[in-house]
């Protein structure tokens, strides 16, 4: 800490007070202008930013929402219609909040990907990880309450397919459904504690998950594409000799990255906001009719590769009933990447260095991600859920068999320090 | 100078403090996971409602229409032939026999699943995830069955159970529709929600 004195400037003075006080130029410098981050990073590494300018859009316009937004059975759809047609600029902030919805899991998914791809999960970012995956269930059921807030045909029913998969469960099913919804069927009580997760727990869960996720990266540091760690190489400061620090070097390449981010998201939010049915789906501009099933039912695109596992169980198994296989695979394939730090054995982190198997099995995984992505957006049919089958075996394998492949596999020597290309 | 070691009575005090606090905090969840349960309000909108089935004829359904505790229920009317259908010996059904005892009251536990053969309850939510099925009551090919003998179809996941509720093996659905308890008040009253025999 620097002396205060009467020939320093103004903020100089200011500041020097406020850090006699709080470690703010300390946090600054450890945070930023003297965290050093690998100099390697490529384009993969700007999800994780995205993400948090993501959460910021939502945080905001959610609570905008919140203003104009009646939770009962009456007056729900009413209300979000009257955001749509009367508030002024309703029609914007919504929009903006049900596009955004799918933003967060674009960026998601592809900054999950770059761990996949270049061993982001292994030791000694395990936790890192682990925290990262909870973050990614909290925002699955952020996603999962706020579908049902604007109380459509398809909220409701949507809401009423995965509220019965509890029932699945053995045993305490019955009850632990009526539990959730707090009545026998869903109904206005059950919008009030959906609305009550959506806005309070869930957001305060998700910001606290996120500010822990990048306590455990400052103190793990991150990654890279060569995988190779760079506090292994420093000089004779201390300071890693692949590292440069995160501001301003990183800051500005990531605003870059957001501009164009924006540019894309406005594109979406002015001129498809609903997506062809994809972001808002057809049945959910009618109210909820509790006797009147749609047609087809089909979640947000973002569960879809999952849904279309549960509805690949069709038949029972080792004693038990498909309905219940369902649910578990269903858990299973959102939960098992969570594993993933103890099931890759290979002795090289990234995908650059492993061998042909590997890179064949992630895009296998990659292939089957979609490919189930897109069958559980179709009504079932006998080839449709045949070839989930097979797709969900396949997701399947590359975690189960990796422990296997990744040691059988010759893989290239990584280098002792990031390199050039 | 500081003792490292806990001496025994200070960790049976740690013990005991850790204990009593957790037994407190259990305790203290007990309201909070409580509040979830069904209101007095709800359970009271789920009271027993009476139906009049006089208007409804032979091969007809009333429903699906918001009858027991707000869920869809369907009461049909079968014509002799569809009773006669019932009584067939059937493999093509996962549950024939009503055996799963979790579906229908006792008073139900038959081949047309119903107190008498003619007048079919059936809660209209599928046993798969709860979608609502649509009543195709005509003999006749339908697009999902070329083979159709009159029941019930779900659009969501293709289940299929006939007029008495009954589903078809291998498909999504475990188990035939529930049905609920209910009583004739008088021939043309059903009671839907009390299982006594008032008439």
């Amino acid at each position: 800490m620097s002396e205060i004195s009467e020939n320093q400037g103004v903020i100089a003075r200011a500041l020097a007070w406020i850090d006699a006080r709080f470690p703010l130029t300390k946090t600054f410098e450890s945070h930023a202008s003297k965290y050093y981050a690998p100099r390697n990073f490529n384009v993969w590494y700007v999800f994780g930013v995205l993400s948090m300018v993501v959460l910021v859009i939502q945080f905001l316009t959610g609570i905008w929402l919140t203003m104009s937004y009646e939770a009962s059975g009456e007056n729900a759809f009413r209300s979000v219609e009257y955001i749509m047609r009367d508030v002024e600029f309703g029609y914007l902030i919504r929009y903006i909040h049900s596009t955004g919805a799918s933003a967060f899991f674009v960026v998601v998914y592809l900054h999950m990907f770059r761990g996949f791809a270049y061993g982001s999960y292994r030791k000694p970012r395990e936790l890192l990880w682990m925290i990262g995956m909870a973050i990614y269930l909290v925002l699955m059921a952020e996603g999962f309450f706020g579908y049902l807030l604007p109380w459509g045909n398809m909220s409701f029913w949507g809401a009423q397919v995965i509220v019965s998969l509890i029932g699945a469960i053995p045993f305490v099913g019955p009850e632990l459904m009526e539990w959730v919804r707090g009545d026998f069927v869903m109904s206005g009580i059950t919008l009030n504690r959906f609305f009550a997760l959506h806005v309070i727990f869930l957001p305060v869960a998700l910001i606290a998950l996120v500010f822990i996720h990048i306590v455990a990266l400052h103190h793990v540091g991150s990654n890279n594409p060569d995988g190779v760690e760079i506090k292994q190489n420093k000089d004779s400061s201390g300071i890693p000799l692949d590292g440069i620090p995160f501001h301003p070097y990183y800051i500005t390449k990531d605003f870059v990255a957001i501009v164009i981010f924006l540019i894309a998201f406005c594109a979406i939010v002015f001129y498809a906001p609903e997506m062809f049915g994809y972001f808002i789906e057809k049945p959910n501009f009618e109210i909820a009719n509790p006797l009147k099933t749609p047609e087809h039912i089909a979640p947000v695109w973002y569960y879809t590769p999952f849904y279309a596992m549960l509805r690949a169980a069709t038949f029972p198994f080792l004693g038990v009933d498909a309905k219940f296989w369902g649910l578990l695979i269903m858990v299973g394939a959102i939960l098992i990447p969570t594993v993933l730090p103890w099931l890759d054995r290979s002795p090289v982190k990234s995908m650059r260095y492993k061998g042909s198997i590997s890179k064949a099995m992630l895009a296998l995984f990659v292939i089957s991600f979609f490919i189930l992505g897109y069958l559980g957006t179709i009504p079932p049919s006998p080839f449709g859920t045949a070839t989930a089958q097979v797709f969900t075996v396949i997701y399947f394998a590359y975690f189960i068999l990796m422990p296997w492949y990744t040691q059988a596999e010759k893989t290239k020597t990584v280098p002792e320090r990031v390199q050039d290309h | 100078m500081v003792d490292k070691v806990p001496k025994p009575t200070r960790r049976y005090l740690l013990i005991g403090t850790a204990a009593v606090s957790t037994v407190g905090v259990v305790a203290t969840a007990v309201p909070f996971v409580k509040a979830w349960n069904p209101s007095a309000k709800a359970r009271a909108l789920g009271a027993p409602i009476k139906v009049n089935i006089s208007k409804l004829q032979p091969g007809e359904t009333l429903g699906p229409m918001p009858a027991w505790r707000g869920q869809p229920i369907f009461i049909v009317r079968r014509t002799p032939e569809a009773i006669s259908k019932l009584e067939m010996e059937r493999t093509d059904l996962a549950d024939p026999n009503s055996e799963d005892a979790n579906q229908q009251p006792e008073y139900a536990q038959n081949q047309h699943r119903s107190r008498t053969p003619e007048i079919g309850v059936y809660l209209g939510l599928c046993t798969h995830l709860g979608c609502s099925p649509k009543y195709y009551g005509q003999v006749q090919p339908e697009a999902f069955d070329s083979e159709w003998q009159g029941g019930f179809f779900c659009p969501c996941h293709g289940s299929k159970f006939d007029l008495a509720g009954r589903v078809e093996k291998n498909l999504p659905a475990p188990s035939n529709l529930l049905v609920p308890p209910y009583s004739f008040e008088s021939d043309d009253v059903i009671v839907i929600g009390v299982d006594e025999q008032t008439a």
